[in-house]
């Protein structure tokens, strides 16, 4: 798409970047759609039962199913709430969501914006999301939501910390932000992949991912044996719908950041597999993060809060910190990076 | 200066943490819980009112209504009550049968104890698993008695229904099965981080304090007190089985739970021994008069359910009905000392201490 | 109550009927009681149905001397079996399972089998006084009482004695009297049909005082508190607690009456805490008021639920129910 980027803005190109956003978009939403369909799946495996098998073929149709259920769901909201707030939360919760894909590079020339500072822009976005997610739980007029909503202000707020922290070895290794030049600076074996230098720094943002993503051991906002269902208790039909959707989409955002960061990117283990083309690693790299996620939600019981707060500013936090230490004195005495 | 108000949150009567129709009240300070009350009685049925109307052998489903994962232990007990009034021997064979569904009624209770406990504590699996095996042993009960849940089993003098063809056999075979398969429970949660920090050291109390409060089960066992009133004060046919009872020592919810884990191995303990002696023939119900009517007087009976001293108070004027029964519920009891753990905890251990104690609200209410 | 206390019923034989009943368990499954060639055993099934018919003076002297012979025919089928047990193995005749059991079990077998057959022997012999017992506590006679401590007493000059918790009972009644009031005990009795449960009736305006001694005193030690229920009995309202001491196994049941029409029992929450909800439990169904307790509301229904349903004569809404 860089192509586009070079030439001035006109309706035409105007049109090319709708047109690209969209099919962005619907491959979001088929992501998404057979993303919750595996995550039932194998957790259902992993539970020795057989998950949704019922609707189509392999019941492969069945989130089809769930969402055709859920927009045609009466509209409810409740009379005490802050209908303004009510409304504008769910597309808040999933305008920057999906904003933040725009810079994932896919493969050398699979990129919709090549940004200089990608990584940060990814943070700076969905750093927004997390204001949604106040404002619902603010505006349901719910003292759950709202107890959710506050958890999950003050655990986003203390993982991206660790979150962002933990790629700035990365980019010292890579002198870039660029997730481009990222991903080509670990060319060559698996073993020049960043998860082995970085190991701490891979470790600690895949904490901090799996907290950022609200998402079990982490998942208290929405810890439904505590708040029922955190933020978005008040929240049916469709309005849910965005809620969910946001959620998997900054799943889809995490395992395409984390394969980026740390695995390579679209480059081979090995460079003779390379005649394989490098959307295909790519994918099976991100299927793979995406599956640990979901094994995660099938193992760990879920923290408590102050174990969680704990947890980032007192374990993750000088790890990362730790990780910027031993990446500067590889760079110097040991000429990692470029 | 900030001016902070308290939050006054009603947790249930439906919430998917109170195990039922419970209802917590807290008044929270941000999260840390400042005062609490537990609301009951909405699942109340007045069986005990009900009871008088009803003679002895009537009253037994309803037992089954009262902790309803554990229906064999209550109808137990009643029978046991009348039994213990009228004299009535009980066949060897129907002592059996009686012991050896109280065994997989424990540990069938404790099971969806493990498995919602741990769902409370966030972990989804083990709950999947938890009833997994317990599906089987539900199957067990119904080919024994045509019920998964509310059995009406017992009867005064006996059992209602001998064991069918080959039915020892496949408890033999579950409570093989299950053996491993609590190892693998124990190797799957028992030492995993994040499980043993959110459940060591919280509600915490001390033996004494367990007495006071009247605690029995898994609940006084914690705090190390070695009471189990099937070696205590023995019943049925105990006396003559080789087990031992797992204490813990710090009475919190770890210990609790470990208890709770233990004795599930000591139920499968005693299930081998009562197997392996079961007798091959035999009858299953005792001469029992045409009319139970157990003479005037009062008996007071109690054994040891999953969840604690289940007794029975029986007030009898000579009649089919009874003149007052009374049920003394491990679970009610044992509620009672919530509000002294919850006050100054988190939301969260809310959810911890109330699931490590283990009640089920048709005992609570009755 | 334990099977050692069962045993104890069988009086000085205890470890004659301990070692060499274990054949004669192992012999037959049927009640022992009919095995026993004594005479007075013969007579002793048709004996307990008596006290429901026809309430017996209460015949002090009955029980010391029945066990007494009962407990000398205790023996004696084991002595009979003793040479059957040479001649024909009835060991043989156990369930198969038998044959694997370590000999503890086959011990404990036979241990169960001495406790039934002494729990049946002393049944029938009490038969006369539990009549005496049971139909006293019924009338509300305090000469019943009085007439079995007094059999206690005369007990205690015969070997034999007619309970184990005879004595215990006496004692409570005693020490009771000591530190709380001279009448604070109204009744004091063995519940026949509870293994001889003692069963005390308290003074309500002594109740609290007495609780706390129940708890404190080194001889009662009662720190568990089981059972709290509250029973209507038409003619006056009972609260029953059933205490525990937890190292001894000592199970006492206090009785404290109320008259119907405002009925109250002094709360015993600051002895025991788990007294909280179940008097407040027995508030809220029978009406039956606690002062001193600290919360007491009712638990189970509305609180703007009229009457109390437990009692006795509580109308329900609707009847047809």
């Amino acid at each position: 798409m860089q192509w586009l980027w070079d030439q001035p803005l006109s309706w035409m190109n105007a049109a090319w970047f709708t047109l690209g956003a969209l099919c962005v978009l619907g491959i979001v939403i088929f992501f998404v759609t057979y993303a919750i369909y595996f995550e039932r799946k194998i957790i259902g495996w992993m539970q020795f039962r057989k998950g949704p098998n019922r609707v189509g073929p392999f019941g492969l149709l069945q989130t089809v199913a769930d969402v055709a259920k859920l927009l045609l769901k009466e509209d409810t909201i409740p009379a005490k709430a802050d209908k303004a707030l009510f409304i504008m939360a769910p597309a808040l919760a999933f305008i920057p969501s999906f904003a933040a894909l725009a810079i994932i590079p896919y493969g050398m020339n699979l990129q919709f914006a090549d940004v200089n500072v990608g990584f940060l822009y990814y943070v700076a976005l969905s750093g927004v999301t997390t204001i949604a997610i106040v404002t619902a739980g603010w505006a349901s007029n719910n003292k759950y939501a709202l107890l959710g909503g506050m958890r999950s202000a003050a655990q986003m707020i203390s993982y991206e910390v660790p979150l962002v922290i933990s790629v700035v070895g990365v980019a010292m290794m890579t002198g870039s932000l660029n997730l481009r030049e990222i991903v080509l600076a670990q060319e060559g074996y698996f073993w020049n992949w960043n998860f082995l230098p970085q190991i701490i720094g891979f470790v600690v943002f895949l904490v901090s991912a799996l907290a950022e993503l609200n998402r079990t051991p982490f998942d208290l906002p929405e810890a439904e044996s505590e708040l029922v269902a955190g933020y978005h208790t008040e929240y049916s039909g469709f309005r849910f719908a965005f809620f969910m959707l946001a959620e998997y989409v900054y799943l889809y955002a995490i395992a395409c950041l984390t394969t980026i960061l740390f695995l390579g990117g679209w480059n081979p283990p090995l460079p003779q597999l390379a005649f394989i083309p490098g959307i295909v690693w790519f994918i099976l790299k991100f299927l793979a993060v995406v599956f640990f996620v979901f094994w995660v939600r099938a193992t760990f019981p879920r923290l408590r809060v102050d174990q969680l707060m704990g947890l980032a500013w007192k374990a993750l936090l000088p790890l990362a910190m730790l990780n910027i230490f031993i990446t500067a004195a590889g760079i110097h005495w040991f000429g990692w990076g470029g | 200066m900030i001016r902070t108000e308290e939050l006054l949150l009603n947790v249930g009567p439906q919430h998917p943490s109170t195990h039922g129709v419970l209802r917590v009240v807290v008044k929270l300070d941000g999260e840390i819980i400042t005062h609490v009350e537990p609301v009951i009685g909405y699942l109340h049925r007045g069986t005990e009112k009900l009871a008088e109307s009803l003679n002895y052998t009537q009253i037994i489903p309803y037992t089954d209504r009262m902790d309803y994962l554990s229906a064999m232990t209550n109808n137990y007990v009643l029978c046991y009550a009348v039994e213990k009034m009228m004299g009535i021997e009980v066949p060897e064979r129907a002592e059996f049968l009686r012991l050896i569904v109280m065994e997989l009624q424990r540990i069938a209770s404790h099971l969806v104890w493990w498995g919602t406990y741990l769902l409370d504590i966030g972990a989804l699996s083990p709950f999947l698993f938890a009833f997994n095996d317990r599906e089987r042993i539900l199957q067990l009960f119904n080919e024994l008695c045509g019920a998964r849940l509310t059995y009406n089993y017992m009867r005064v003098g006996g059992v209602k229904w001998d064991a069918p063809e080959g039915w020892i056999d496949k408890v033999k075979a579950f409570v093989k099965d299950m053996k491993s398969r609590l190892d693998e429970y124990h190797n799957l949660v028992s030492g995993n981080e994040i499980f043993l920090a959110r459940v060591k050291g919280i509600g915490a109390y001390d033996a004494e304090t367990a007495i006071q409060y009247g605690l029995s089960g898994a609940n006084l066992r914690c705090t190390g007190v070695k009471w189990d009133l099937r070696k205590n004060e023995p019943y049925c046919i105990y006396d003559r089985f080789d087990f031992d009872i797992p204490v813990g020592q710090n009475g919190d919810c770890y210990d609790r739970y470990y208890v709770r884990t233990e004795e599930i191995r000591q139920s499968l303990r005693i299930l081998e021994q009562a197997l392996e002696q079961f007798p091959p023939e035999g009858e299953t119900m005792g001469k029992v008069p045409r009319a139970i009517r157990p003479p005037a007087g009062e008996v007071y009976v109690r054994i040891e359910s999953p969840r604690g001293e289940i007794g029975c108070y029986i007030v009898s004027k000579g009649k089919a009905e009874p003149y007052r029964l009374k049920f003394r519920r491990p679970s009610f009891v044992n509620l009672q000392i919530l509000p002294k753990l919850l006050v100054g905890e988190s939301m969260t251990n809310l959810v911890t201490i109330l699931g490590g104690i283990d009640i089920v609200l048709g005992e609570v209410d009755c | 109550m334990s099977e050692e206390q069962k045993q104890n019923g069988a009086g000085p034989a205890e470890g004659e009927t301990k070692a060499e009943a274990a054949p004669e368990g192992a012999k037959a499954q049927v009640p022992p009681a009919k095995t026993e060639g004594a005479p007075q055993s013969g007579e002793a099934p048709q004996a307990p149905p008596q006290p429901a018919e026809a309430p017996q003076q209460p015949a002090a002297p009955q029980p010391g001397v029945e066990p007494k012979q009962t407990s000398g025919a205790a023996p004696q089928p084991a002595a009979e079996t003793q040479t059957a047990a040479g001649a024909s193995q009835p060991a043989a005749q156990q369930p198969a399972a038998a044959e694997k059991r370590p000999l503890t079990d086959e011990e404990k077998e036979a241990r169960r089998q001495a406790a039934l057959a002494a729990r049946a022997a002393k049944l029938a012999a009490q038969g006369g006084a539990a009549a005496g017992a049971a139909a006293g506590a019924a009338a509300g006679g305090r000469a019943a009482a009085r007439g079995a401590a007094a059999a206690g007493g005369e007990g205690s000059e015969e070997p034999p004695k007619p309970s184990p918790n005879q004595p215990k009972l006496d004692r409570a009644v005693q020490l009771l009297k000591e530190l709380v009031a001279e009448d604070a005990v109204e009744e004091a009795s063995l519940n026949p049909f509870n293994d001889d449960m003692p069963t005390l009736v308290i003074r309500g305006e002594h109740w609290p005082k007495a609780a706390e001694t129940l708890r404190d005193h080194p001889e009662f030690g009662f720190r568990y508190l089981r059972n709290v229920a509250g029973v209507d009995h038409e003619t006056h309202m009972e609260v029953v607690y059933h205490l525990l001491n937890m190292d001894s196994g000592d199970t006492y049941c206090v009785k404290v009456r109320t008259n119907r029409d405002n009925p109250s029992v002094p709360s015993v929450v600051s002895v025991w805490k788990t007294a909280d909800w179940q008097e407040r439990e027995i508030y809220d169904l029978l009406g039956i008021a606690f002062p001193g307790h600290p919360d007491l509301r009712r638990i189970m229904l509305p609180d703007d639920w009229v009457g109390h349903p437990l009692r006795k004569d509580y109308v329900p809404l609707d009847p047809e129910v």
